[in-house]
């Protein structure tokens, strides 16, 4: 009996299997102190198996055991981006409305597109419009996928108050940040070295300004940062740096952007219409750098899903720009 | 045994020997943790040495989103931040120790000494917020360069993490040296100055040198400060201006990427194979001040 119960440990215990069930630890000259330890281990057993007991008690499947038509629950997955609205708007309407559970996970908004194809989730979160293909594959599995545009997301590009640079085409940020110019004096600046802010590879909008600034969406560029471009860990980074250093230009999203720095209007082509980002010109679409934020539902929603997303488009605003996003207008 | 109760016998060599196999298993505990932790970061960091071809991996370009893991100016970036750290850190902190142990006055030493173990206190964020509102603007605009976050303020910051460390081991060692080599110095009719430099100090040498190598492993593994104020421009430091430009090192590199990698990808394994390499930079730092200290046990000591 002792010696499954040891087996049990060692299974229970996988990483110390070597540890517990060599008893190499244990002198072998005290027989009597084997047995003792025998007992210990045993005693371990039971409180493991005691504790597993209880710890049984409020798992999920008995909790909704005890109210069993009440909860609905929305599965939420993709967009990184999304995620902390996602997660935010969650909290909020689950507070308001206990009776719903929804489970928001991230993975990108591919993951959450081809998930909500699968009829894995209820809504998928994207950073981007669907692609042809991913509607005909969702077509041909039967699934007729409807868009809602939850929020607006805009990229403000910052520099130091001093600095007499107010505006730049997109080419001129895209030069500027592949290091191809180099000095503040050849956009019309003082002669001084430009210094580029930009936030860690690993942020949504890294990827986004390299994408859609830095390649000007062109996918089969192979343009990069320059190596001398500092990523900052944090959006405080960037605004600590750009508030006293006036060789530096940055980017974050318009939310995070403080009073301090100085926000630059930005024009999609040398000669056209330089536009402040604003709430206005980004729900306008007329400021360049901004991209609406999705969610797709599988067939028109209904239930607890259409009022959720009812809810996001009207309340659910308010947390937007909290987040550091555009709230829909 | 010192007290033992009759009757209860038994029971009192069982708790004995409980004890004592339970003081056993915590000692061994932390070896087992150290080898755990080691083949740990071997399973999850090996892959990389297989995905990516050894020159792509020790290559110049760190462009993880894009499926380019060139450590080489992490490695670069690191070793500038350290060295220059080291060479900041070394005259300053045996001039302290010195000063502290040889010439201060015993109440400025009872002051000192507990202040400068307050500093090894100090969190690391709460230095490299300081690093970056206050070191870094100074660096930019006394020295003219383009941004105040650059290897140097990195190694000043490190520099002065270091120093706590590097003083106390140092005054230690000066501590160690018997008092009969200075009372031979002084009778000879050398001054207190040249008794310092010529004799007590080369007769701490080598606990000096622990000294160095400890506050090296503590600024070689040094995160968050570095990360806060170093700029993380994976670019390579190879012109002689590169102190005084961004660097990107080893430990901020995990630190800034870690949280978002997808477990399993390529770039995932990567940053646990700079956590190897790191590895073993820390264990060959304390393995030669290790080696230092049973060289001078086996020459006999100063004791």
């Amino acid at each position: 009996m002792i010696q499954s119960v040891l087996d049990y440990v060692s299974q229970a215990l996988h990483p110390f299997h070597t540890i517990w069930a060599g008893g190499g630890l244990f002198p072998r000259r005290i027989a009597l102190g084997r047995r003792l330890a025998l007992r210990l281990l045993a005693g371990l057993v039971v409180l493991s198996l005691a504790g597993t007991l209880v710890g049984c008690r409020p798992s999920p499947s008995s909790a909704s055991a005890e109210v069993p038509t009440a909860t609905q629950i929305i599965e939420n997955k993709g967009s990184d981006t999304l995620v902390n609205l996602a997660l935010a708007w969650a909290e909020a309407y689950m507070a308001l409305h206990p009776e719903v559970r929804i489970s928001v996970t991230g993975g990108g908004s591919g993951t959450g597109i081809a998930a909500m194809i699968n009829g894995t989730v209820d809504i998928a979160n994207a950073s981007r419009a669907m692609k042809p293909e991913e509607i005909a594959d969702a077509q041909g599995n039967g699934i007729n996928p409807v868009e809602f545009v939850v929020a607006r997301d805009a990229i403000a590009v910052v520099v130091h108050v001093s600095n007499p640079v107010d505006r730049l085409t997109l080419q001129q940020i895209s030069d500027i940040y592949t290091g191809r110019i180099a000095n503040w004096s050849q956009v019309g600046g003082e002669d001084r070295p430009i210094v580029l802010l930009s936030r860690e590879s690993n942020s949504g909008t890294y990827v986004y300004f390299l994408e859609n600034v830095i390649r000007l969406g062109d996918q089969d560029s192979d343009l990069f940062f320059s190596p001398d471009t500092l990523l900052m860990p944090s959006s405080e980074g960037i605004s600590a740096e750009v508030r006293q250093n006036p060789n530096a230009i940055g980017y974050d999203g318009l939310g995070y952007v403080t009073a301090d720095q100085k926000v630059l209007a930005v024009a999609q082509a040398a000669g056209g219409p330089y536009v402040l980002p604003s709430a206005e010109t980004v729900n306008t679409g007329s400021y360049p750098i901004s991209r609406p934020l999705y969610m797709y539902t599988a067939g028109e929603p209904t239930g607890s899903i259409e009022a959720y997303l009812g809810w996001i488009m009207g309340e659910g605003q308010t947390l937007v720009e909290q987040l550091g996003f555009v709230p829909l207008q | 045994m010192t007290k033992v109760d009759i009757s209860a016998k038994p029971s009192s060599r069982w708790s004995e020997f409980a004890i004592e196999a339970f003081i056993r298993v915590l000692g061994f505990s932390s070896i087992g943790l150290v080898a755990l932790i080691f083949f740990f970061l071997l399973r999850e960091g090996a892959p990389i040495f297989f995905e990516t071809p050894p020159g792509d991996l020790f290559g110049a370009r760190w462009y993880p989103t894009f499926d380019l893991f060139g450590t080489l100016p992490l490695i670069l970036g690191s070793l500038l931040v350290t060295v220059t750290a080291i060479v900041i850190a070394v005259p300053l902190g045996v001039a302290t120790a010195v000063f502290i142990r040889e010439v201060a006055p015993t109440w400025t030493r009872e002051v000192l000494k507990p202040m400068i173990e307050v500093l090894a206190g100090i969190p690391s964020v709460v230095l490299g917020f300081f690093g970056m509102t206050v070191v870094a603007p100074l660096v930019r605009t006394s020295l003219g360069v383009p941004t105040g976050l650059t290897a140097f303020t990195g190694a000043l910051i490190l520099a002065y993490m270091a120093l706590p460390t590097l003083i106390s081991v140092a005054e230690d060692a000066l501590d160690a040296v018997p008092k009969s080599y200075r009372d031979a110095s002084l009778a000879m009719g050398a001054t207190h100055w040249q008794t310092i430099w010529r004799v007590v100090v080369p007769a701490a040498r080598s606990g000096v040198v622990v000294a160095v190598m400890l506050g090296l492993g503590r600024a070689i593994g040094e995160t968050m400060a570095v990360m806060m104020v170093t700029g993380n421009a994976a670019r390579m430091p190879l012109s002689l201006d590169s102190i005084f430009r961004p660097v990107r090192t080893m430990t901020a590199t995990i630190a800034a990427e870690m949280g978002e990698v997808a477990q399993g990808s390529t770039h995932y394994h990567a940053l646990f194979g700079i956590g190897i390499l790191l590895f073993l930079l820390t264990f060959i730092i304390n393995l030669a001040a290790a080696s230092t200290i049973f060289k001078r046990r086996r020459r006999g000591g100063l004791r």
